[in-house]
C-alpha cells in the first residue's frame, strides 16, 4: 500500500477502555519492529467514562512532529457509543481521502458508513470487538481487539511484534487472552473500500 | 544532535518520566526523596517500582511536601550522597526557598522539573513558568526537546553538578515529553555507572585547633560545619559574587562533560549551549526552547523549499546564559524571532527574549528581535502558526513601529 513515510493515528474511545494502552502497545510494537514511533493520550487527566482520544506517529526516520494529530491516515473509535451522529464530525475530522475509519460495531461496514453518511474517500472497516473483547479476554477491553482490525485493514506491522507488545504491557495469561482476541478480529473484520482509493 | 560511534545500546519504548526514572536508576544515586504531582508522577512511580523490586540500591524518602522532597535531598547531599528529586509547576513553587539555599551552599542536587503552567487556575499542562521562574535561584537549567536527551541530560546533569558544585535542573515538556512514548536508546548500565563514577566530595583543610587535617567538606558528626550560617553585611556580598562567578565556571564544565558523553553514547548536542539549524545564510532566525524546536525545525524545511531564507535556533542551557555565543552566533542576522512558552508580568516580553535582546544590544551589529509568547498552558502551537511568525519575521525587517512583543495563537 503506498504508505506517505509517515503514518498518522488517532483513537477515540472512553476513559477505561484502554485507547492510551493500545496505542501504547502498538508503538512499542512499532519500535521493536525497528520503526520509530509515538504514542501519547489527548494531554490531560483521564475520567472513566469521559470520551478520551490518544494518538501514534510511527515512521521509518526520527519523527519531528508533536502534539496532537489534526489530520489522521487512520482513525480507531473503540468504543460503540459514540459512532453517533453528533460525533461524527469529531471522528472524521481532519481524516485525509483514502484514510481508514475502523470502528468497534456489530453493523457491517456499509451500513455503518450509510447510517453515519461517512464520505466515499474514506475505507470503512468495522467488527464487533466488544464481544470478541468479553468472549477471549473477560472484560470488555476492546482496545487490543481493534489492533486486530488495524492490522486486518492496513497490515502495518508483522503480527508477532503486536504479540510482543501485548504481552509487554500483560505479562502472562492476561496478554496471552488478549493476542486470541486481535487474532479473532483479524479474521472477523469485515471492510468496506473507498469508492475511488486514493493512497494515502 | 548527531550520531557517532558509540558502543551498543538498547532501543526501547519509554516515555519523558520514564527515561528520567532509567537515567536515576543507572547512575548510582544513593538518595532520592520526591513527592508526586502531575505531569511529573511517572518518575516517582517508576523509581519507587525500581526501589521496590530491588533493581537498584538507594534510599527513597517519602514526604509531606515538596519543601521537604528538596529539603531532605539537600541535606543528603550535604552528607555526600548522590540526591535526586523531581518536581512540577506548583511544587516547584513550594521548594522556592530551598532552591536558594541550594544552590547558595554549592550543593550538587539534580532535579527534573517537568514543565507545566503555574496556577491559578490550574492548569496541568505545559510551558515554562515554572522553571523560569526560578532561573535566578542559582540552579544550572537544562532544556530537553525529548525523551532521549531528557534521559541524556540526566546523566549528564550528576557529573555537571557535582563537577561545578552547582545544582542542577534538567527540564522536560510536561505530557509533550513526559507523557508520550518514543524510541529512547538506553546505554549499558556499567558504561552508565562507569561514566558518572562514584560523586567525589572535595576536601577542605580544618582550622589549626583541630590540628589541621584535611576532611571531605559535608556533614560528618566527627567533624561538625555547618552550612548556610548567618553572614550579614560583612561578607553575603563577597559570597554572592562568588557563586555568580561558580555559575560563569560551570560553562567549560558542562560542555567538557558533554564532549564525554557523545564519546560513549554517540549522541553529540554540539555545540552544547545553542544549537543551530540551517542558519548558514539565513536572513531570519527564530530561537526557542525544547520540544517546540522540532516542529520549528520541520517548518524551516517547508520554508527553504518555498526559497525562504529561514532558520532556527535551539536554546539548550539557559543558566548560565549563553550571551557571548548568543552575540557570536546571532548578530549576523537581519531579524531573529524569539520563541517564549511563558510570561514576565510586565516586564517587555517573555524571559528568553528579554535576555537575548540584552545580549544583542552590545553587538556591534545588531538584529531587529521580536518576540512571541505562545503555549500557555499547553496550548498546542501547530506548524501553521509557526510558518505565520516566520512569514511575518521575514516581511518585519526593518519596519518601523512594528510591535515588539506579540502573542502566537491566543484569542484576540
Amino acid at each position: 500500500m503506498g504508505w506517505s513515510p509517515l503514518i498518522e493515528i488517532r483513537w477515540h474511545g472512553r476513559g477505561g477502555q484502554g485507547v492510551w494502552s493500545g496505542s501504547a502497545v502498538l508503538a512499542y510494537s512499532a519500535i521493536k519492529a525497528g520503526k520509530y514511533a509515538q504514542s501519547f493520550p489527548q494531554f490531560g487527566p483521564e475520567r472513566i467514562g469521559g470520551p478520551v482520544t490518544a494518538f501514534n506517529r510511527i515512521d521509518d526516520k526520527p519523527i519531528v512532529d508533536r502534539g496532537p494529530i489534526y489530520e489522521p491516515d487512520i482513525v480507531i473509535v473503540i468504543d460503540p457509543s459514540l459512532l453517533k451522529q453528533r460525533y461524527v464530525p469529531q471522528l472524521l475530522s481532519g481524516l485525509k481521502k483514502g484514510g481508514y475509519f475502523l470502528a468497534n460495531s456489530e453493523k457491517s461496514p456499509s451500513e455503518l458508513r450509510e447510517e453515519l453518511k461517512l464520505p466515499e474517500e474514506v475505507h470503512v472497516w468495522t467488527v464487533d470487538a466488544t464481544t470478541i473483547a468479553l468472549e477471549e479476554i473477560g472484560r470488555a477491553s476492546p482496545n487490543t481487539t481493534m489492533l486486530g482490525v488495524l492490522l486486518a485493514a492496513t497490515n502495518l506491522l508483522p503480527v508477532e511484534y503486536l504479540e510482543q507488545g501485548i504481552l509487554w504491557r500483560w505479562p502472562g495469561t492476561v496478554g496471552e487472552r488478549n493476542i486470541n482476541a486481535l487474532k479473532r478480529a483479524m479474521r472477523e473484520a469485515r471492510s468496506d473500500p473507498a469508492k475511488e482509493v486514493v493512497s494515502v | 544532535m548527531t550520531v557517532q560511534k558509540s558502543v551498543s545500546q538498547t532501543m526501547m519504548a519509554l516515555n519523558g518520566d520514564e527515561a528520567v526514572a532509567w537515567a536515576v536508576k543507572q547512575s548510582n544515586v544513593d538518595v532520592v526523596a520526591a513527592y508526586p504531582i502531575t505531569p511529573q508522577t511517572i518518575i516517582v512511580e517508576r523509581i519507587s517500582e525500581f526501589v521496590h523490586n530491588g533493581e537498584v540500591d538507594l534510599e527513597f524518602i517519602k514526604v509531606e511536601s515538596e519543601h521537604s522532597a528538596l529539603s531532605a535531598s539537600w541535606g543528603a547531599a550535604l552528607a555526600g550522597a548522590r540526591a535526586f528529586t523531581a518536581t512540577a509547576a506548583n511544587g516547584l513553587a513550594l521548594m522556592w526557598e530551598i532552591l536558594y539555599i541550594t544552590a547558595s551552599t554549592r550543593t550538587p542536587v539534580v532535579m527534573a522539573v517537568v514543565n507545566r503552567a503555574l496556577s491559578a487556575p490550574i492548569n496541568i499542562h505545559n510551558d515554562h513558568s515554572d522553571s523560569m521562574g526560578a532561573r535566578d535561584s542559582g540552579w544550572i537549567q537544562l532544556y530537553s526537546e525529548d525523551a532521549q536527551e531528557a534521559y541524556d541530560n540526566t546523566i549528564m546533569a550528576f557529573r555537571i553538578a557535582e563537577e561545578a558544585m552547582l545544582p542542577v535542573m534538567v527540564t522536560l515538556d510536561g505530557f509533550t515529553i513526559s507523557h508520550t512514548l518514543q524510541n529512547v536508546s538506553v546505554l549499558p548500565d556499567e558504561v552508565v555507572s562507569s561514566f558518572v563514577g562514584v560523586r567525589k566530595i572535595p576536601r577542605v583543610k580544618l582550622p589549626s585547633i583541630h590540628g589541621d587535617k584535611e576532611v571531605p567538606l559535608m556533614l560528618n558528626p566527627k567533624y561538625p560545619v555547618t552550612f548556610g550560617p548567618l553572614d550579614l553585611f560583612d561578607y553575603y556580598f563577597e559570597h554572592k559574587v562568588q557563586q555568580n562567578e561558580a555559575m560563569k565556571a560551570s560553562v567549560p564544565i558542562i560542555e567538557r562533560v558533554h564532549r564525554e558523553f557523545a564519546e560513549i553514547s554517540g549522541r553529540s548536542y554540539e555545540p552544547v549551549h545553542m544549537i543551530p539549524y540551517r542558519t548558514e545564510d539565513a536572513d531570519v532566525v527564530l530561537l526557542g526552547l525544547s520540544s517546540t524546536m522540532s516542529v520549528v525545525r520541520k517548518v524551516v524545511d517547508e520554508l527553504r523549499e518555498e526559497g525562504k531564507k529561514v532558520g532556527a535556533v535551539r536554546l539548550r542551557v539557559f543558566r548560565p546564559f549563553p550571551a557571548d555565543m548568543i552575540r557570536r552566533e546571532l548578530s549576523g542576522f537581519s531579524t531573529v524571532g524569539v520563541l517564549d512558552r511563558s510570561l514576565s508580568f510586565g516586564a517587555e516580553g517573555g524571559p528568553v527574549f528579554v535576555e537575548v535582546r540584552s545580549a544583542l544590544y552590545s553587538s556591534s551589529s545588531k538584529p531587529a528581535v521580536y518576540n512571541y509568547v505562545y503555549g500557555l498552558g499547553g496550548r498546542d502551537l501547530p506548524p501553521k502558526l509557526i510558518k505565520k511568525a516566520f512569514n511575518e519575521l521575514l516581511e518585519a525587517r526593518g519596519e518601523p513601529g512594528r510591535p515588539v512583543v506579540k502573542y502566537l495563537g491566543v484569542r484576540e
